[in-house]
């Protein structure tokens, strides 16, 4: 078998260039793999973390007959007691933070620009507003007791024209079904490096919220945030009750989980059509490799070399340049992949409903994908080298040596 | 002891629609220890006779025995087995594999056979000694002569120790001073080891070293004569 490999090898030796280029073929073919892998992979991931820091946190704790799709500010829709439930979750030792936030649809506006708003009641000195409050570009942030401030997004304050200090015109629904309006001053702008998220969303502490809604003590939800995320479920099960619903970030991020699990099932058949290119470049080099080199097969087969070995030997040229491609494959998808990951892709204002996009991709390749790719890489291969070898195999000894002449 | 026997052999090969007759009833048998030259013009038959008594073809009636075993109807896997044990080639187009040096090129046989490393060095050793390239062992056949190529390839041949060395124009791609060495090898180890030789070729040249010369003319033996040792 080493002597087969050796001369598999050599084999290889004899034309360099063709070689290294089927071998390349399949190292920039797995490297984009990797880097397609490690771009999804990161997409989804970026776009779960932004969608738990900035919107459903690990879990949140909602009244039984809130509808998050209506954000209806109707007491019975609202949990009456937030602060007394805050304390309940505290009590948790998984919780890390639990704040209450109410969420009302609004109208800003000033001079004659306009934007339909979402307004979030939070309690500034919650570290759940800490994605706001370390994203603050100019101005400064809530205070608590501020009744006349809001903070609006980078986006937002560029479309209306206005930054820091800045008056804006805010109207908003209320729980009785009316509106209210009120004028109140930009006391900063963030960004939270998320436009789909940071046009849409103004903050204000969260008594002025309750006041401006006539929705007194209320709030919306209480945020949750944990130690780690995979305690979700325990918590919300130490936790449920029938006054309230527990949403743990599965249930609330449904549709991130089913678009990551279609993104994956996409990209399997992408893998399968890179690899299938590869593979046709694998096979084209190990045809040729058999034609050229019909002679010897008729020469070793006259040896007494039965097929399955012959067969061995281009099986194992076709091993060594899966390696070759592989080692490649690993050294090209590294620089991309890091580059994916320390620099990422700008792809600005990107979203869909549902999901947060940030307006950069960053990498993350799991090393599960890497042994994956690179043992798909390695079967296709091996796959791909079974027509010639069994071609090599398959030839007369009479008809090779002839053939050769 | 009989090496081959071949009784009323025949081989058609069809193309198309067309049938050409390489062998049409051919009978001879070798006894172990010959030197022996089929002779003939080109085209006819002894290239197709030394394939079918090298189990590299069979024929389309006819039986062919090594050793006395009938090896007319054996599968591609037999008749490896058979060639791999018994028998030895040595082509016209010296047949080496240019990615092997000579050492590795006479080694083949033996790791085909699974003898074990020091065997088969000591072994490969000796039968480049006995070709007189023991000094060349680490040559690749594009590192050595057309004449030294072709002594590889007969020490190859002699490397499993076959009973029977088949060899197709052995010296046709040879001058005359290295196709005489070439020719003057194969009688010293036919002299030596035993094993029975039978060579194609229509250089009289060559012809001279055979002790047994069989000729063919389309298809047929019709001659079949002993002669006297080169002096």
């Amino acid at each position: 078998m080493i002597q087969l490999f050796k001369m598999a090898y050599r084999d290889l030796g004899r034309n360099r260039r063709r070689s290294f280029f089927s071998a390349l073929a399949l190292g920039m073919g797995l490297s984009l793999l990797l880097l397609m892998a490690a771009v999804v992979t990161g997409e989804m991931r970026g776009s779960m973390e932004s969608t738990i820091r900035l919107e459903s946190g690990h879990m949140q704790v909602r009244a039984s007959s809130y509808d998050e799709n209506k954000t209806s500010l109707a007491w019975s829709d609202l949990i009456e007691n937030p602060n007394e439930i805050g304390s309940q979750l505290a009590a948790f030792p998984q919780v890390v933070l639990a704040t209450p936030r109410l969420f009302a649809s609004g109208i800003v506006s000033t001079g004659d620009q306009s934007a339909g708003v979402r307004v979030i009641g939070i309690d500034p000195p919650s570290q759940a507003n800490a994605p706001f409050r370390d994203g603050l570009m100019r101005g400064q942030f809530l205070q608590a007791d501020d009744r006349e401030g809001v903070l609006i997004g980078q986006p937002l304050a560029e479309k209306l024209g206005v930054v820091a200090g800045d008056q804006v015109n805010l109207l908003v629904n209320t729980s009785n079904g009316d509106v209210d309006q009120q004028a109140f001053i930009v006391r900063g702008v963030y960004t939270t490096h998320t436009p789909s998220y940071d046009e849409f969303t103004v903050f204000m502490p969260l008594v002025k919220a309750q006041a401006i809604t006539q929705a007194q003590d209320h709030a919306s939800v209480i945020f949750v945030l944990l130690q780690n995320r995979d305690q979700a479920v325990a918590v919300a099960s130490a936790l449920k009750s029938s006054n309230y619903q527990i949403v743990t970030w599965e249930e609330a991020n449904e549709i991130i989980l089913e678009t990551e699990q279609f993104a994956g099932a996409y990209m399997t058949v992408l893998y399968l059509i890179v690899l299938a290119i590869t593979a046709t470049v694998i096979v084209n080099t190990l045809v040729m490799a058999v034609f050229e080199r019909t002679r010897e097969i008729g020469i070793l087969s006259a040896m007494g070399m039965k097929g399955g070995r012959i067969m061995t030997m281009f099986f194992a040229e076709s091993s060594l340049l899966a390696l070759g491609g592989i080692v490649i494959g690993f050294v090209l998808g590294g620089l991309m992949v890091t580059y994916a990951t320390k620099v990422g892709f700008y792809i600005g204002d990107f979203g869909i409903t549902g999901i947060i996009f940030g307006e950069r991709i960053y990498g993350y390749l799991k090393i599960s994908d890497a042994v994956t790719l690179s043992i798909l890489a390695l079967v296709v291969t091996l796959l791909a080298g079974l027509y010639p070898a069994w071609m090599a195999a398959r030839m007369e000894p009479v008809e090779a040596l002839r053939g050769g002449q | 002891m009989e090496v081959t026997r071949v009784e009323a052999v025949t081989r058609t090969y069809k193309v198309g629609e067309v049938e050409t007759h390489a062998l049409r009833g051919v009978d001879l048998s070798i006894e172990a220890g010959e030197f022996t030259a089929l002779v003939g013009p080109s085209g006819s038959g002894k290239t197709t006779l030394l394939q079918l008594i090298g189990c590299l073809d069979l024929p389309t009636s006819g039986k062919v025995y090594i050793t006395g075993h009938d090896v007319s109807h054996l599968n591609r896997n037999q008749r490896a087995d058979m060639r791999r044990g018994t028998i030895g080639f040595v082509f016209q187009f010296f047949a080496l594999i240019p990615t092997l040096t000579a050492y590795e090129n006479v080694e083949m046989p033996l790791l085909l056979n699974g003898h074990g490393a020091a065997e088969r060095r000591e072994r490969v050793m000796g039968l480049l000694a006995s070709v007189d390239l023991a000094d060349r062992g680490d040559h690749r056949p594009d590192q050595l002569s057309g004449g030294e190529q072709q002594r590889v390839a007969v020490a190859r041949a002699l490397a499993s120790e076959p009973t029977l060395i088949l060899a197709d124009e052995p010296t046709a791609n040879l001058d005359t001073s290295n196709g005489e060495q070439v020719m003057e090898i194969m009688t010293h180890l036919n002299r030596e080891t035993g094993v029975t030789f039978v060579f194609a070729t229509h250089d009289p040249r060559v012809i001279k070293y055979a002790r047994r010369v069989i000729t063919l003319r389309d298809g047929k033996v019709v001659e079949d004569r002993l002669v006297s040792e080169k002096a």
